[in-house]
């Protein structure tokens, strides 16, 4: 294994700015899909299903809730590398 | 012809014959065997065969239906792709013990009959625990053992249960068994155990991250999906199996989300994707079962490719620890790539293998009224994502760059990598022949715009939900540790607990030990002064004294006897 050479080619994404774009992208990629919405017929089992961009806002919820959850999970399991060694 | 060997038997059979081969012929060998499985599969009729009488009961070795057949194909499909990807692997016991657990996995999801099923079914436990002893350390011996006593016990279980099974009911065939007996019942655990549910599933965390690169591989297809089958033979229909298998989509997501090793995040991963088969199972209707079926199909393949490419990671660069990677997208581009269209499969992605067999599982829960498991599911779906979607990829490929400059992953293993992607895309945008081999006849359609742009709208938010926790500093660090899980019963429980009953028992003996046989050795040793060889009585004395002390005694017995 090799390890990393001082004058390297650099990539696109080496440089902070892009990564920024990367981020902003995220925004514009999540507001389309929630647009969407406006512009078909909804085939759906349950009422809530048809609420503006549901499913969206369900994942995210799902996950914030889902990481912070994890966060303090970390406090009740969070052993050292070597603790069954 | 094809009907006078059982299916599995190419590959467990031919397994015995690889160290007779010459090096060089062993991994040509290795990659005949899934073939001839294969075609055998494609060429054999509907039906019980090589049936025979033991006492009064009928064994039926092989049994051949649609349910069986579509584990068959795919057990035997992810065996060739697991040989070309183990194919720079030059030990010849992780050679044969991966053909024998394949081919016994094959052989168990065709047994007609609860023996049948128990011989494939230990056989599998003790081919597979090679794979992991075979990384040499004492950590993984450990943990194989454990995981050894875990499956066996397992069979164990399965045994005691199909010996009630035949006692209640005369017959020995593996049919409909439900929860209502005991014998049921005893069956059920044994096959949970296997399929890790909830509180039993640590086995799997424990033992599947410590095996070799290419034995991690190969145990993620086969023990647990073939559990997933068992389950689906036995207990289609049993509602408590929706609660199961609801619970194991999303609890273990959470320790997916902090643990390091980023093989042992796809373990927890592996967990959440074998409850959503588990929900198909108890919700047990056509489309649910199909949901199973499909689901386990497309899962082998996605999990597969994401064990392939961490195992790619871990060979290359020595390390799967997630606080140590990153930035390896500039290394391994191909595998980059790869990991990613696994990371989409998994996640259920439109047009990737997930989309078009997990909707079933959800769209059956929605038709049956599932309300609670219906969001439960939805909410692992996003979750899934995000551990396995994201955060693997992100992690080893992206993130901060490590600086780990490695080579791109051996020609074989991009090989495998490469066809297995084509599979998972494949199958993800023509459901068409896949639903095809389904158990029941498949009437869905996945490709519905709701169905594609509420999957969208769930997936992109979970992923902006990644973006944002990671922009804002709330996601929590990779660091190097260990999450205790329930393996710390019998790893540290146990063993305080056994230690302390030692020490206390120890105490207490010696405390005995003072109190009465000290007394006792006292007692002896002062016996011992006045009798043993240097004590008073033990004197050797003149004779004339002697004869004094007689005339003594005599003079003194006379004076007492007349006074």
């Amino acid at each position: 294994m090799e390890k990393m050479k001082p004058n390297e080619k650099k990539y696109w994404l080496d440089d902070p700015r892009n990564v920024t774009k990367v981020y902003y992208g995220v925004w514009v990629i999540c507001g389309i899909a929630a647009l969407a919405d406006l512009f078909y017929d909804k085939h759906v089992h349950f009422f809530w299903e048809e609420w503006f961009n549901f499913y969206g806002f369900y994942g995210f919820v799902g996950c914030v809730f889902l990481v912070l959850v994890a966060k303090q999970l970390r406090k009740l399991v969070m052993r050292p590398e070597d603790y069954y060694d | 012809m094809t009907d006078l060997v059982p299916p599995g038997a190419a590959l467990y059979l031919g397994a015995l014959l690889i160290p007779l081969l010459p090096r060089k012929l062993r991994p040509v060998w290795m990659l005949v065997l899934p073939v001839v499985g294969f075609l055998q599969l494609l060429s054999i009729d509907h039906g019980q065969f090589l049936q025979f009488s033991l006492f009064q009961y009928q064994l039926t070795p092989v049994r051949i239906d649609a349910l069986s057949l579509v584990f068959g194909y795919i057990f035997s499909l992810a065996a060739f792709i697991m040989v070309v990807y183990s194919l720079h692997v030059r030990d010849v016991v992780q050679q044969v013990a991966s053909m024998v657990y394949a081919g016994t996995a094959i052989g168990a999801v065709f047994a007609g009959d609860l023996i049948t099923l128990f011989v494939y079914w230990e056989l599998t436990a003790i081919s597979s625990v090679f794979l992991i002893w075979a990384s040499k350390s004492k950590r993984s011996y450990r943990s194989g053992m454990r995981y050894l006593i875990i499956q066996v016990g397992s069979g164990v279980l399965l045994m005691a249960g199909a010996i009630l099974w035949a006692w209640n009911t005369g017959t020995i065939e593996f049919g409909h068994l439900g929860t209502a007996t005991l014998a049921g019942k005893l069956i059920f655990l044994a096959f949970g155990i296997k399929c890790a549910f909830p509180l039993l599933h640590n086995w799997l965390q424990d033992a599947y991250p410590e095996a070799t690169v290419t034995g991690t591989v190969f145990l993620s297809a086969f023990t647990t999906k073939l559990a997933v089958y068992a389950l689906a033979r036995g207990y289609a229909g049993t509602e408590s199996l929706i609660w199961i298998g609801a619970t194991m989509t999303a609890f273990l997501s959470f320790y997916a989300v902090i643990e390091n090793d980023l093989r042992r995040v796809l373990a927890y991963s592996l967990n959440t994707q074998l409850g959503f088969m588990v929900v198909g199972i108890g919700i047990g209707t056509e489309m649910a079962l199909n949901g199973t079926a499909a689901h386990a199909f497309t899962s082998v393949l996605y999990k597969a490719l994401l064990f392939m490419s961490m195992g790619a990671v871990l060979y290359r660069t020595g390390t799967i620890k997630g606080s140590e990677l990153g930035g390896l997208y500039k290394s391994m581009p191909y595998t980059t790539i790869f990991c990613i269209v696994g990371a989409a499969s998994i996640s259920g992605f439109p047009f990737f293998s997930g989309f078009i067999s997990k909707s079933l599982i959800i769209t059956a829960a929605a038709d049956g009224h599932w309300i609670l498991t219906w969001f439960v599911l939805l909410f692992a779906s996003a979750g899934v994502f995000h551990h396995s979607g994201i955060r693997i990829p992100f992690f080893a490929f992206f993130a901060h760059d490590s600086g780990i400059r490695c080579k791109e992953a051996p020609w074989n293993m991009l090989l495998a990598m490469g066809a297995t992607a084509f599979a998972c895309v494949f199958i993800g945008i023509f459901p068409g022949p896949l639903y095809r081999i389904m158990p029941f006849e498949v009437d869905y359609q996945p490709y519905t715009t709701t169905h594609v742009v509420t999957q969208f709208q769930l997936l992109l938010f979970s992923a902006l939900a990644f973006s944002v926790l990671m922009r804002t500093g709330l996601y929590p660090k990779e660091t190097p540790s260990t999450n205790v899980d329930t393996d710390w019963i019998y790893r540290k429980m146990f063993p305080t607990a056994i230690h302390a009953f030692a020490r206390t028992a120890g105490r207490a003996r010696a405390a005995f030990d003072e109190a009465f046989f000290d007394r006792f050795d006292k007692f002896v040793s002062r016996v011992y002064r006045h009798y043993g060889p240097a004590g008073v009585f033990a004197r050797t004395w003149a004779t004339g004294s002697s004869v004094i002390w007689v005339l003594v005694l005599l003079v003194l017995f006379l004076v007492l006897y007349y006074s």
